[in-house]
């Protein structure tokens, strides 16, 4: 199976469907443990991005990818435009050249993409920070051969919902301490809505 | 919520815009951006300082451009750090070819931002360098600390010492030494509410306070049976004290949260200067009022900031940015 440029539209668009409908959720979400504007951040940006993709004709996955890359860097601010802008810049950049993306091309994408955040944010995986769905989600991926969306879907929600249990040392929610267990993480929240975006988008298929 | 609003995701422009036409001829809005710089950027030969961030700390960051502080400011959406490109037309925008210096609050959106927007500079040639105010001291971490009411100093110092022809090495190193000089330390009596998702950023009961608040609705460290303005003002100074190496002479602002009456803000003024003279501390300047704000909290914080005769005259050079004239 190959990933193909509908299949990435299709990805950055059920990806903006999924945050604008959980936008009130996730702002909740960093609410509780942040500063209470992270569904406001990503759905002003994702929006932006389907915007930008819209009518465009695109040749390369590559193409797709980097467009949204620069519009989430420039339209969502904060912690997360950098870093979700920084994932899809990477990921981009790996699959450059590939108008139909093989399986292992993405993985090396993706590992690209954590490597990317986890420089950007100074962070590593348990810190409570989107890091802890996309590092668990290339090292599932390393481990198979073929897309494979029902494997993308649990790992990140798994995932997604280990970050209760993890106390923060990174981002507004370090601030506290101890009281930050016993909430999600609102990035890898957001994050599992993107892994699920491209679960269904493979799902849909070309 | 009851708020004086348009559209909620107008809220940031439309404050500029009437920011901008309440002080023609000192400041001017680089057009489709919201940055807003002195009217006279760029300064030929002078160091630029740009500081900015989220919105909702009225009167920062707009504020305190004018001569002897900031070339420009700007403004993200509320709480949220603006974008690089935004960052990036502001440096643009006041560099005089004597290179721009970043005054970034360390939170972790506003470093990267701003960081990625220095890097875009450089790559067109212009010197940047950046300092990170990290001032409350209710974070244990030192690494973890945000930057709060101390970053109002850093304006000041950096914005005067680069008004005096100073170079850009020099005035991040002055930049630097309130950095290393300066303490914070909040308390919030009732939350805020963002003006996009109409909620209040936490609920507390009526004989509650939060301690150890940022400037961004986040929950402190601690939550406590309210006290009254000698004992908050007693729990903040004492720990910020802790924390700050001992000095002779020190600069002091009481700030508000953004809902606090003036005549608190005094109040608990009046400890901190007495907790002072007990301690053999001479308090040079204070400013009271409200320099950082966070949207409609009710609440304070104290600032505490060392001074030696570099900090003094420095701090005491004019400025005519209208949030802190001196
Ligand atoms: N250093 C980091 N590394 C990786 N991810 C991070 C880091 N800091 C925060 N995050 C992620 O970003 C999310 C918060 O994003 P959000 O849009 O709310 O930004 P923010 O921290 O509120 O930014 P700002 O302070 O400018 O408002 C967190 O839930 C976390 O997943
Ligand atoms: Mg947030």
């Amino acid at each position: 199976m190959t990933f193909t440029v509908e299949q990435a539209i299709n990805w950055l668009t059920k990806s903006n469907e999924k945050i604008q409908k959980n936008k009130d959720y996730l702002s909740e979400l960093d609410q509780a443990i942040g500063d209470g504007d992270h569904g406001i951040n990503m759905a002003r940006g994702f929006d932006e991005v389907v915007k930008k993709l819209d009518g465009n004709d695109y040749e390369q996955v590559a193409d797709v990818l980097k467009d949204a890359a620069m519009t989430l860097m420039s339209k969502v601010g904060g912690a997360s435009g950098p870093l979700f802008g920084t994932a899809f810049l990477k990921i981009s950049m790996a699959v450059k050249g590939e108008e139909a993306v093989t399986f292992g091309t993405f993985v090396k994408a993706l590992e690209d993409a954590v490597a990317g955040v986890k420089q950007r944010g100074k962070a590593e995986e348990g810190e409570k920070t989107m890091i802890d769905v996309w590092s668990p989600m290339v090292e599932r991926m390393k481990a198979a051969d073929d897309f494979d969306a029902s494997v993308i879907r649990d790992n990140a929600k798994s995932s997604m919902e280990a970050t209760k249990d993890i106390v923060a040392t990174k981002g507004r929610a370090a601030y506290l301490k101890e009281r930050s267990k016993g909430h999600l993480d609102p990035g890898s929240v957001s994050s599992y809505y993107i892994f699920e975006a491209l679960a269904e988008s493979l799902e849909e298929g070309a | 919520m009851k708020k004086i609003m348009n559209e909620p995701n107008q809220i940031v422009t439309e404050m500029l815009d009437g920011f901008v036409a309440a002080k023609p001829g000192k400041v001017k809005r680089i057009p489709d951006t919201t940055v807003v710089t002195r009217k006279d950027s760029p300064i030929q030969n002078k160091v630029g300082i740009v500081s900015g961030g989220g919105s909702g700390h009225e009167p920062a960051h707009a504020g305190y451009i004018g001569k002897g502080m900031l070339d420009a400011a700007v403004a993200g959406e509320v709480f949220t750090s603006p974008t690089p490109d935004q960052v990036l037309e502001a440096i643009k925008a006041v560099d005089g070819g004597a290179g721009v210096l970043l005054v970034i609050k360390n939170y972790t959106g506003d470093v990267m931002n701003f960081d990625m927007a220095a890097e875009l500079a450089e790559a067109e040639g212009i010197d940047v360098a950046q300092v990170v105010v990290n001032d409350d001291v209710a974070i244990d971490d030192v690494d973890g600390r945000r930057g709060v009411a101390g970053t109002v100093f850093v304006h000041k110092i950096a914005g005067a010492k680069a008004e005096a022809g100073a170079s850009l090495e020099e005035v991040k190193n002055a930049a630097e030494k309130v950095i290393a000089n300066v303490r914070s330390m909040g308390v919030a009596l009732s939350p805020c509410v963002m003006p996009a998702s109409g909620k209040p950023s936490f609920e507390l009961g009526d004989d509650e306070m939060e301690v150890g608040i940022g400037i961004h609705g986040e929950p402190g460290t601690e939550r406590k049976t309210l006290g009254t303005a000698d004992e908050i003002a007693v729990e903040l100074t004492n720990h910020i004290l802790e924390d700050l190496p001992e000095a002779e002479e020190i600069a002091v602002m009481v700030n508000g949260m953004g809902a606090t009456p003036e005549m608190e803000l005094n109040l608990v003024n009046r400890k901190v200067q007495e907790i002072l003279q007990e301690k053999g501390v001479k308090t040079y300047k204070t400013f009271v009022g409200e320099y950082m704000t966070s949207l409609e909290m009710a609440g304070c914080s104290v600032t505490l900031l060392n001074l030696d005769d570099e900090l003094k005259e420095l701090l005491d050079s004019p400025s005519d940015a209208p949030a802190l004239r001196v």
